[in-house]
């Protein structure tokens, strides 16, 4: 359980995650940009904007991180998911570039507000595909039956896969939505966001009943990890609907991370199912412990210097008290 | 187009776009913390009106060079898989480092730029030094990895698999010291005289203006050290080149046949009798190996990477030749706003930096083919199975160029538009 290459697996996971968490919340926020709405619509877009900017291009790396540990550590995984899965990651990539320069484009006036909404959207739809690709067990080293269609779109374009697409896409939603509450001074935007929490949240549940209902080809999910992720679903929807909105992040932040190492759990011991393992793909020894002191030693610079970000511009600034 | 023509020229379209947002986010928080620094000092608001406006414009940039990284990182493996399915243990180790670098460097970005009214004006000035200190880690540890590419050690080949592996050792690789060495040199050199030179241009304009003044004396600050500074590292990069990559070399001088005494050729016709053996060996009799050493299907394209090199030696002795320049103006305590011919040759320099740097890259990458492990794995062995490569080449190539365009005019908007000062 604890061996080395699963050890930097787990690290990976959290690293992952910590994407899903941060980086996964800015891009729901691009999400509520598009879907501005109401009397406040401009309000809405200038919190979005000003919660995101310090902090965006931070909570990006932990995707960088995720992918360079996974080349180092599993490069034979690297390897499987870069050629069977070469168009959604080049056009994931493509959404990265358009979400990130029109972001920073549009805070320094240049324009590109529709850019960055419309690329947060899709991105995260091409990032779940490819989970629910892997997850599937459909990726394949190369070519397979001599097909372009079996090897290169296949695996990928399936309605599961796209389930998950939409699925991590309403994650994202309901994560920046949680988050985005605790964000305003007004109290109708604080409401303006509550409703919108309350509404991803729901689509959030109904989409993973459906999705546990209707795909056979789903791995088959670990009930205790179901069981944690709906109670932090209730938390999420009871703190949301009593306005205590630091409890409703702790508690939708809880949701995804039992979402996100559900799928861990139920692909475990494979790396790329159907038939590469974590140890199969694993780098020699030597490699993974220089990983592991790197990691260790990188996490002293790291931790508290993210602490310092957030603390400064997410930080108690709200003079309204909601957790009383 | 075959699949290993275009996945190289997607890769070289994604490196060459990179590298010029790469070279800015390592130098240009440098000319930041210089302004704040002297605004804390003189409280003269023009270097706070400077620190401000490059902080803006290294964001843009730095978003830019972040997401185009991204693009490159997952490239690697969407257009080498077997590359990095061979070399990811041996030199994953350098990309882990510089995520962690540029992790820091994000972090104290976000602070920097959205912390002025947020945090002390020592801690501001602090993260802008850590913003600094880790866009020259993160640069470092990069070019470390492509160093490991050109003279690979650290494992036992046999029968197209590595054993023996040691990062360590890897990480020392030969050319790690004289690229890492070059490249930072060219950042601070390329962005500085590149920022020293917009403003010249302005100034020659407008010679009574505060704020040109002041950016321009800062950009000369980074920019001019290192351009002196860069033929000596070019001098230790090529006498490395000519041990440990002899056929680089003879491509860089276009020498087609192995001989003592090598003289340089400029163009055809036109030849420095002994200067290659000299250059490359501190010797006017030292035997230079030629092409005719390795078989023909083993050259990289000689006259790309000749014409490459000379470019760029071009482009770095003239910045060499300004940077003195500024140097002897400023031991004679001269104005520089007020000498109207060495604006002008300021002004020309502004871009040379960023060119001699592709034309740098261009000869290092071209040079090592056909390889992309020298001597160990052939560049079009390394290429993914998927077809059509084309498509995604034709896709981010319109991608960056569109980018390109709407980058310049945001900054033009932001940063260069003289204020009224």
């Amino acid at each position: 359980m604890f061996s080395l290459p699963n050890v930097l697996a787990g690290i990976i996971l959290v690293s992952l995650t910590a994407y899903v968490l941060f980086g996964g919340a800015d891009f729901g926020g691009g999400v509520w940009y598009l879907l501005a709405s109401g009397p406040r619509r401009a309000q809405q877009r200038e919190v979005i904007a000003k919660a995101i900017a310090p902090v965006w291009e931070a909570n990006h790396v932990w995707l960088i991180l995720a992918i360079v540990l996974l080349f180092t550590c599993f490069p034979r995984a690297f390897a499987v998911i870069a050629i069977g899965l070469h168009i959604p990651l080049t056009l994931m990539l493509i959404g990265i570039v358009l979400r990130g320069s029109a972001f920073v484009f549009q805070s320094y006036g240049g324009g590109g507000g529709r850019v960055f909404a419309t690329a947060s959207l899709v991105t995260p739809v091409l990032l779940g595909m490819c989970v629910g690709a892997v997850a599937s067990g459909t990726v394949w080293w190369g070519v397979r039956d001599g097909s372009f269609v079996t090897s290169f779109i296949g695996s990928w374009l399936t309605p599961f896969a796209f389930a998950v697409g939409v699925f991590t896409l309403a994650c994202f939603a309901f994560l920046a939505a949680v988050y985005l509450t605790l964000e305003p001074k007004d109290a109708q935007l604080q409401e303006d966001f509550r409703t919108r929490a309350l509404l991803a949240g729901l689509a959030v549940v109904v989409l993973a009943a459906i999705g546990l209902a209707v795909f056979p080809e789903a791995p088959p999910v670990h009930a205790g990890i179901v069981t944690l992720a709906a109670a932090a679903a209730v938390a999420a929807f009871w703190s949301l609907w009593r306005r205590r909105y630091r409890m409703a992040r702790a508690a939708a932040a809880a949701e995804v991370v039992f979402i996100v190492w559900g799928w861990a759990v139920a692909q475990y011991p494979y790396l790329v199912p159907p038939d590469l393992t974590i140890a199969d793909a694993a780098s020699p020894r030597v490699t993974l412990e220089l990983a592991l002191i790197a990691v260790l030693a990188g996490a002293v610079v790291l931790f508290p210097s993210l602490y310092y970000l957030m603390r400064v511009f997410k930080g108690d600034r709200s003079p309204l008290k909601n957790d009383h | 187009m075959p699949d290993v023509v275009a996945a190289r020229s997607q890769m070289a379209v994604s490196l060459a776009f990179h590298i010029i947002f790469a070279v800015i986010g390592i130098a240009m928080p440098v000319l930041m913390v210089i302004a704040e620094r002297r605004w804390q000092r003189t409280r003269d608001p023009v270097y706070l009106d400077l620190a401000k406006r490059w902080a803006r414009g290294t964001a843009i940039l730095f978003a830019v060079g972040a997401v185009s990284g991204t693009v490159l990182s997952f490239e690697l493996g969407l257009l080498w898989p077997r590359f990095m399915e061979l070399a990811g243990p041996i030199i994953g180790m350098p990309f882990s480092l510089e995520g962690f670098a540029f992790f820091t460097e994000a972090i104290f970005l976000g602070v920097y730029l959205y912390g002025w009214e947020k945090v002390s004006p020592r801690a501001h000035l602090l993260a802008g030094v850590l913003v600094a200190l880790s866009g020259v880690a993160s640069g470092i540890f990069v070019v470390i990895a492509n160093a490991w590419m050109n003279t690979p050690t650290g494992f036992t080949f046999a029968n197209g698999s590595f054993s023996n592996i040691d990062p360590i050792a890897a990480m020392a690789t030969p050319a790690a010291f004289p690229q890492t060495l070059h490249m930072t040199l060219a950042a601070y050199a390329a962005t500085g005289l590149g920022v020293a030179g917009i403003h010249a241009f302005l100034l020659r304009k407008n010679p009574t203006s505060a704020f040109h003044r002041a950016a321009l004396t800062i950009g000369l600050l980074v920019g001019a050290p290192a351009a002196v500074l860069q033929p000596i590292s070019g001098d230790i990069a090529a006498r490395y080149v000519a041990r440990r990559q002899p056929v680089k070399l003879a491509a860089m001088e276009a020498l087609y046949e192995t001989r003592a005494g090598a003289p340089i050729t400029i163009c055809p016709g036109i030849k420095i009798p002994y200067a290659l053996s000299l250059l490359a060996f501190h010797d006017p009799h030292a035997v230079v190996q030629g092409l005719d050493d390795v078989p023909r299907d083993e050259w990289p394209n000689v006259s790309l990477v000749h014409l490459s090199f000379d470019v760029m030696v071009a482009l770095g002795t003239y910045m060499a030749l300004v940077g003195l320049w500024a140097g002897w103006l400023a031991l004679r305590k001269r104005d520089f706003a007020t000498r109207r011919r060495f604006l002008g040759a300021l002004a020309i320099a502004a871009p040379c930096g960023f060119l001699a740097v592709e034309a740098g890259w261009m000869v290092t990458e071209l040079g090592r083919q056909p390889w992309v492990i020298f001597g160990i794995l052939k560049t079009a062995d390394a290429v993914t199975p998927m077809p059509g490569l084309i498509v995604p080449f034709a896709a981010i190539t319109l991608l960056y160029c569109g980018l390109a365009v709407v980058v310049g005019v945001v900054l033009y908007r932001q940063i260069i538009q003289s204020p009224g000062v």
